[in-house]
This record gives C-alpha cells, structure tokens and sequence, in this order.
C-alpha cells in the first residue's frame, strides 16, 4: 500500500524537528510542506483547527498535530527503530522528561534569550536550576534514550541547536563544561550523529531570525 | 491485582489531577493506599517523591515515583495491561486524538475556568465565561466525533479522554453555582451534559468525586485564605 506522509513544518521551527528527525531514524518517506512563520496556509487552518500551527503530520488523509503527540504517533505507527523505550517506568520518565523540557527548559532560555539585566540573569540561573536535572537524568549514559537516539533525545533535540544559537547572540555561555559536562558530550553526540545533522536548520539563517525576533521583543517592549 | 502497600497514591481530595489516577487505578481494579497531603503544607514523602515540581498527584509503585497526572494515567494503563480495560485506545490514531484533546484540556481550557474566579470587572469576567463556553463548544465536537453514539470518549467504557475532562466536573459545578452559570447546558452542548451524568454515576468516579458542597466550602476557604482560586 502507497501510504501518504505529509509535514508541514516551517524551516526553523524546533518542534517541526523533531518530527522530521523521527520520520528520517525510521526510513519513513514523507513530503514536506513548508510554511510560512507568519500566514499559515488554508490547509493548515483545516487540518489544525484548534491552534491554527504547525508541525502537522498528514498520514493517510488524517491530520495528528502537537510535536510530541506526532512522535508517539509516529512511534506506534512504525514499529522500526523503536524511539520509547519498552518498559513501562523507562518509558513514563521519558515522557516526564519530554514534558519538564518543554514546560520549564525551553521557557526559562527563551525568557533568558529575550530579556537582559536583572531579568536575564534571575532567567539564567532558573535555567541552569532545570539543566542541572537533565545533566543528572544523563548520568551513565551517551544518549538520553542509553546507546541510541530516542524519544527523549529528540525532543530535548532543540537544545543541541538553539542554546548555542542563543549563547551566541547574546554573547553568553548557558551550557558550559564546568557545570555540565554530561550535557555538553551529549550536545556534540546528538549535534553529529547521522540523519540528526543531515536536518539542522542553516546556522547563517538561524542567526539573523533569532536576533531580528530579540529586536521585536523589545520594540514591543518599549512601546507599551 | 497489586499487593496491598505496592501502590500507594500521594494527594488531595479536591484536586481534580489527583482524582485522574484514582479514577485510572479503579479502572483497573487496582488496590491503592491513598495518601492525603494537608492543604498548605508538603510532606516530606511529597517533596522527596517529586523533588521537581513539589505537587500532588504522584504514584508510587514499589517505591518508584511517578508525577504529572496524565503521565501517571499512561503509566497505570502500561503498567497492567491485562487487569480491566484499557485506557488508552488502541488504534495508534485514536491515542493521538484523545492526548491531543487531553493536552488542549490542561493548556486551554482549565487554565480558562480558572480564569472565570480571577476576572475583575463585569466586561473581564463576560469575556473569561465566553472562553470557557467557546472551549466547551469544540468539546462537544469532539465528544461527537470521537464517542461515534457511544456513551464516553473512550467508547463502551470510561477512557483517557473522559478522565482528563471529566475530573473537573465538581469544579464545573462549584463554579456553576458560585457564578449563577450553567456551563454544561442541555440546549448548547446536549452531548457534554449527558456524558458529564453518566461519568459521574460510574463506578470507578462515585467515590472519588468530590460532593459540589464540600468542594464549594473548600473554595470558599481557598479564597479567604489566599484571596484567590486554588492553584493548578
């Protein structure tokens, strides 16, 4: 049977990446569609009428949204290069720590990307707070998922990209060795293992947005 | 069955995320040994149990911790998957629905009710009751499409779906009546209203749902105390 896979992602978008790194490990062949940051095209309305936001899985027809939703999806739907681990407990940490990465990880960066003097600095050290957990979950271990790539490396992916993006537009060092010396094997495995740094994001485009974005931040800022 | 002492369940009676697992380990027909935190003070088991985010519910099964409500219900639905129904449904597709409405749940719509006891202002709280129906609405849709003339979300019997909605009833109902609303309205979402009914009457939710008395004497409380709604 053809079966028909479809993303629509836009190109920097870090959630978008995780579905494309599930899709590559697993050999799926798929379309992507990409969209644009600001006007999400008809279809997308259709098939994601509750957000209105990408990524969004088309799998025979049939939309799936919300990033880690799609992994899970994706992870049940091709049983080839499993991402959860099998055991019940492994498994619900995995989940937990997905959740944790997203819930308090991203937010304090993204909070400690966009502000600066005091509110960076308190941002910053509630984020080192939180990377301290993750370095903890790593011990013993090269990847999250133990000897391969899984659920929890991808969805935690992003930081492999965006932080060193961040650290560099706001001349900052977040994950550094002293402090995190698991986390920062784990950044450069994860970085350069294959199919993973087949899909990055080009770093000269990456830049200009993620400042271009700190810059509207602030405009806004000022203004109200 | 597991053994009496290797489940135990940290929480509180009012919170509707504590009532999630409770619901799930019914289910399941699952012996528990509940655990009630005091309001206003974390025991020493919560806070070493969940060194992360420091709240209720977490499971503990032979003294391994798990947190975050839904995460628990997955747990409980993985951990015995031969004792009673399962809770998740099987289809790969039909799982992605169901945790996709139970995320937008906990993101949007609690976060919206809660956000009715908040508004300040005639127009403020207009305006948060109006979000929290528009929510309803779309629950309603989805409860057509997914529950297919069946009685719940997860068809013949109480699953995922139905948990992570229907904890938040005995709220539904204290806000109902502390606001003068009918929120689970027959004329607007029939399909809601009569699930909301044989949720409540289920076997595995009788005894874990609060009554609307206790819980609205509990809000009350919350709100002279701390001059604002329980948190999440």
């Amino acid at each position: 049977m053809v079966e028909e896979v479809k993303l629509f992602r836009t190109w920097s978008s870090p959630y978008a990446l995780r579905v494309v790194w599930a899709l590559q490990l697993k050999g799926i062949q798929y379309e992507s569609v990409l969209e644009d940051v600001s006007e999400k095209s008809d279809l997308v309305r259709r098939y994601n009428p509750v957000y209105k936001k990408v990524p969004v899985l088309l799998h025979n027809g049939r939309p799936i949204s919300e990033s880690l939703i799609i992994l899970e999806y994706i992870d049940e739907t091709w049983k080839q290069h499993p991402l959860l681990p099998r055991d019940p407990y492994a498994r619900t940490m995995a989940r937990f720590w997905a959740k944790f990465g997203d819930d308090k990880v991203m937010q304090s960066i993204w909070t400690a990307f966009l502000s600066e003097g005091k509110e960076q600095e308190a941002a910053l050290a509630e984020a080192s707070e939180h990377l301290q957990k993750l370095e903890e979950v790593l011990r013993g271990k090269k990847f999250f998922g133990g000897d391969n790539i899984g659920y929890l490396d991808i969805a935690l992916g992003w930081l492999a990209n965006l932080i060193r993006v961040f650290e560099e537009i706001c001349s900052l060092k977040v994950v550094d060795y002293e402090r995190f010396p698991l986390l920062c094997a784990w950044l450069k495995e994860f970085s350069y293992a294959p199919v993973i740094k087949d899909c990055w994001p080009p770093h000269d485009k990456l830049i200009p947005k993620f400042i271009a974005l700190r810059q509207l931040h602030h405009a806004k800022l000022s203004s109200t | 069955m597991a053994k009496g002492g290797e489940v135990k369940l940290i929480g509180g009676w009012p919170s509707p995320f504590v009532m999630r697992p409770r619901i799930a380990l019914n289910l399941k027909g699952l012996e528990y040994e509940f655990l009630e935190e005091k309001f206003g003070a974390k025991s020493e088991l919560l806070l070493r149990s969940n060194p992360v985010h420091k709240k209720i519910p977490v499971l503990l099964h032979a003294d391994r911790p798990v947190c975050e409500s839904l995460v628990i219900v997955q747990y409980i639905d993985e951990a015995w998957p031969s004792s009673g129904p399962s809770i998740l449904p099987s289809d790969p597709y039909d799982r992605a629905t169901a945790r996709f409405w139970a995320a937008y749940i906990d993101e949007k719509w609690f976060p919206s009710m809660s956000g009715i006891a908040r508004a300040q202002g005639e127009e403020a709280k207009k305006a948060a009751i109006d979000l929290v129906v528009e929510g309803l609405s779309l629950l309603e849709d989805a409860f057509g499409k997914i529950s297919k003339g069946k009685p719940f979300f997860g068809g013949d019997t109480i699953g995922f779906l139905d948990i992570a909605l229907g904890c938040f009833l005995g709220w539904v109902r204290v806000t109902e009546r502390t606001q003068g609303l009918k929120l689970l309205d027959q004329a607007k979402v029939p399909g809601l209203a009569k699930w909301a009914e044989r949720f409540c009457a289920d076997s595995a939710v009788k005894g874990v749902m609060p009554e609307t008395e206790k819980l609205a004497e509990f809000a009350k409380l919350i709100m002279a105390k701390f001059g604002a709604p329980p948190p999440q």
